[in-house]
């Protein structure tokens, strides 16, 4: 375990032309094309992995995959998922939640400090190292979900969770609120338009408990449903294929959807954020977190 | 615009609304405004706007780092008119509030719904969700279940223009920025919430409350690392200290033993058996580390006790000094005993008081220096001992604040944590909401005009809690 460090991605950043930054390239349609950016990449590896602090300092380009096993060994998780080539700072910047956000939380919660390279090619910290902290802006939290529009991520520090001790994806035809009101804070609710599928998770008798009043209702133990590859914004109707994130206001389906809809006050303040950070508009050109729609 | 009913423009009040709940002083309120509805509010701070002149969002005054302290004689934009509940969705659960409502308040329409807000600071029964929202409120429940900016889902803003927007969405994330994310927690320098959307928690099926007293702190300390470290989150760990119990317990009678040098108190909620595996576990590893006694409270009565004497630990300090500072910082929680240690010998040092109570899980200190002011040289002791105690704090690899924010008071202290590019870096998010540099200056960030003194310091408002 190295110390993460950042001078080789700001000497690549520089201060002058456009640069993305290429992760697993797992998402690299989402919010539009980079052009003929030049590619710069971010340091990988873990440098501190502290389960009394539930804190993990990581590089951005280390995959989600080596983070998640790394992690497993000392009983912990984060809430960052990713198809399989994905990396941390990909994660971070796409900004989707987890499945299983219920229980493991938000991306938006996660990130408690990133070191980052901004666009005047200097190197700044946006938050700080600790579980809770109110100083100053919260810059994290901005940047999440940010496309690396804003800057550049390289070394940062994540809130983990422990790994619960036992869980069960149990499904059937049965209403979705019938299984929300049998169950106590479920990491994952997800509707067909016909069947619930959910995922209870904690202590081995309480998960138990939980299936057999699962199974009363009609549900029986199955595995985790496979998604279809799209990400829309509920918008109260199912489309055909669709499948619902209960609660979290995702639609996961198989086609190309049209971009959100955002209101003239939000899209003006958020171009004054990036022009603030971004005045020449050269990190991850192209991109705009306004096409992403959930 | 507004009724005048709805402005006051005499000296009692604007003497008033030149304090909040801090010790801080600094200038003078201008024109105090009680608008009641969202275009109220934009019809203020436009008029501001159009004139050149700063204003001060304020809620209940609870801030505790001088955050609604007015600068330069601002409008006061008050909100503790905007006290409606607008709407309440039990299936999807999440409720609309007016930023006026109580934090309590909610939770009291809410009993009886099996669903509960969870955000829980302190002064919960007077601060605001507004104010909340402002400072990205925490409290002793925020271990498990985070703070305020985990349950707000979306925000109704009045920008510093006047323009009104809605940040963030009832469900999932809103296209483009978390400007919600960016926006709470900005100590009123953003915009002003008009109408907040909050995420409400399903209530726990059990709840357990223990008690584990020490003859060491640092035995406590150890213990809320190790309990971590063991892959458990109780829904709160809460640590007083000697001083604190010694004070508390003849009013209280929560059956905190006098003799103890610090109790611990742990909160587990969830299913029966996870609570139940999870009290035993921690019943072994507070013995290991020097518990005295673990008492588990055996029913509500008891655990309402435990819980006051930590609700109410402020509020018991009269009977020791006239004075108090508070602070607010955190640290990495393995690092509690030591840095504790370090606490009370800089306070030793200059020969003062002080208490600490505070929220041992995140690592969240509240070291409360007591003092009497008329003591000739006390006040430079205090204030260079509340510099050591973020000094320190910082050193340990913490933070400058945990959930009071920075305000006026801890501004100075931000090139501590923060480099020049850091701060830079802040202050481009303040100026794309507020471009004119109207809303609530001279707070948070260094740079800028100066304005209100911890020197002023004095005798804190009646009722502050922490």
């Amino acid at each position: 375990m190295g110390v993460i460090d950042l001078t080789a991605l700001r000497d690549e950043v520089g201060t002058e032309g456009p640069v993305c930054v290429r992760g697993g390239g797992t998402r690299w349609a989402v919010g539009g094309a980079v052009g003929g950016a030049r590619v710069v990449s971010t340091p990988e590896g873990i440098e501190a992995l502290e389960p009394a602090e539930m804190t993990v300092v990581v590089g951005a380009g280390t995959t989600v995959a080596d983070l998640a096993d790394a992690l497993a060994e000392r009983g912990q998780e984060v809430a960052l998922e990713g198809p399989a080539g994905a990396t941390v700072g990909g994660a971070l910047m796409v900004g989707w939640n987890p499945l299983r956000r219920g229980r493991l939380g938000e991306v938006a919660d996660v990130l408690l400090q990133a070191d980052c390279v901004g666009a005047d090619g200097r190197v700044f910290t946006a938050g700080g190292p600790t579980v809770k902290n109110v100083t100053g802006y919260d810059l994290c939290r901005l940047l999440v979900g940010s496309l690396g529009t804003l800057a550049l991520v390289g070394r940062v520090i994540l809130r983990t969770r422990p790994v619960p001790e036992a869980w069960a994806w149990m499904g059937g035809e049965v209403p979705s609120h019938l299984v929300l009101d049998a169950v106590y804070r479920p990491a994952a609710v997800l509707w067909d338009g016909t069947r619930t599928t959910v995922r209870v998770e904690g202590h081995g008798a309480d998960v138990a408990d939980e299936v057999n009043r699962l199974v009363a209702l009609g549900l029986v133990e199955t595995d985790q449903p496979i998604l279809p590859g799209g990400r829309d914004r509920w918008s109260g109707v199912l489309p055909a294929d669709g499948v619902l994130e209960v609660g979290a206001g995702v639609v996961h389906r198989s086609d190309v959807v049209a971009p959100p809809e955002v209101s003239v006050g939000v899209r003006a303040l958020g171009d004054r954020i990036r022009d603030a950070f971004d005045p020449a508009r050269r990190l991850n050109p192209g991109r705009d977190p306004h096409r992403v729609a959930a | 615009m507004l009724g005048r009913d709805r402005v006051e423009v005499g000296a009692a009040a604007r003497s008033l609304y030149s304090r909040d709940g801090s010790v801080i002083r600094g200038g003078r309120a201008g024109i105090v405004c009680f608008p009641e509805t969202t275009e109220e509010v934009s019809g203020c701070v436009a008029t501001a706007a159009r004139h050149g002149r700063p204003f001060v969002p304020r809620g209940a005054g609870t801030g505790l780092t001088g955050g609604a302290v007015p600068c330069d004689e601002p409008v006061m934009v008050v909100t503790t008119r905007m006290d409606v509940i607008h709407e309440v969705d039990l299936e999807r659960r999440l409720a609309w509030v007016g930023p006026g409502v109580v934090n309590l308040d909610l939770s009291r329409h809410l009993v009886g719904t099996g669903l509960h807000f969870a955000p829980d600071p302190s002064s919960q029964q007077a601060c605001t969700i507004g104010g909340n929202v402002a400072n990205n409120s925490g409290g002793p429940h925020c271990l498990l279940y985070g703070v305020t900016s985990a349950h707000v889902l979306a925000v109704e803003v009045v920008l510093p223009d006047g323009e009104v927007v809605v940040l963030g969405a009832e469900e999932g994330r809103a296209p483009g920025y978390d400007l919600r994310g960016a926006f709470v927690g900005g100590e009123g320098t953003l915009g002003i919430a008009t109408r907040i959307c909050v995420r409400l928690t399903e209530d726990p099926p059990e709840v357990a409350t223990l008690l584990l007293d020490f003859d060491r702190m640092e035995g406590a300390a150890d213990t809320v690392s190790a309990v971590i470290a063991a892959g458990i989150v109780p829904a709160a760990l809460e640590i007083m200290d000697q001083r604190v119990i010694e004070a508390v317990e003849p009013f209280v009678e929560a059956g905190y033993p006098l003799d103890a040098a610090a109790v611990l108190i742990v909160e587990l909620d969830g299913l029966p058996a996870g609570v139940a595996v999870a009290i035993s576990r921690i019943e072994a590893i507070g013995s290991a580390h020097g518990a005295r006694t673990v008492r588990v409270a055996a029913d509500e009565d008891e655990r309402e006790r435990i819980w006051k004497g930590r609700k109410n630990a402020f509020g018991a300090i009269a009977v020791i000094q006239p004075d108090y500072y508070l602070n607010d910082t955190v640290i990495p929680r393995t690092r509690l005993a030591e840095v504790l240690a370090r606490i009370y010998e800089v306070i030793e040092e200059r020969d003062l008081m002080v208490m600490n109570v505070f929220h041992a899980g995140d690592g969240n200190l509240h070291p409360l220096i007591m003092f009497d002011a008329r003591e000739p040289g006390v006040m430079e002791r205090v204030l260079e001992a509340g510099e050591e105690i973020v000094r320190i704090s910082v050193e340990a690899g913490g933070v400058l604040s945990g959930e009071h924010g920075i305000g006026l008071e801890k501004k100075r202290f931000m090139t501590m944590q923060f480099a020049p590019a850091d701060l830079e870096a802040q202050d481009h998010l303040r100026r794309a909401f507020d471009v004119e540099g109207l809303a609530n200056p001279a707070k948070v960030l260094p740079s800028g005009a100066s304005c209100g003194h911890v020197t002023s310091l004095g005798r804190a408002p009646e009722g502050t809690w922490v």
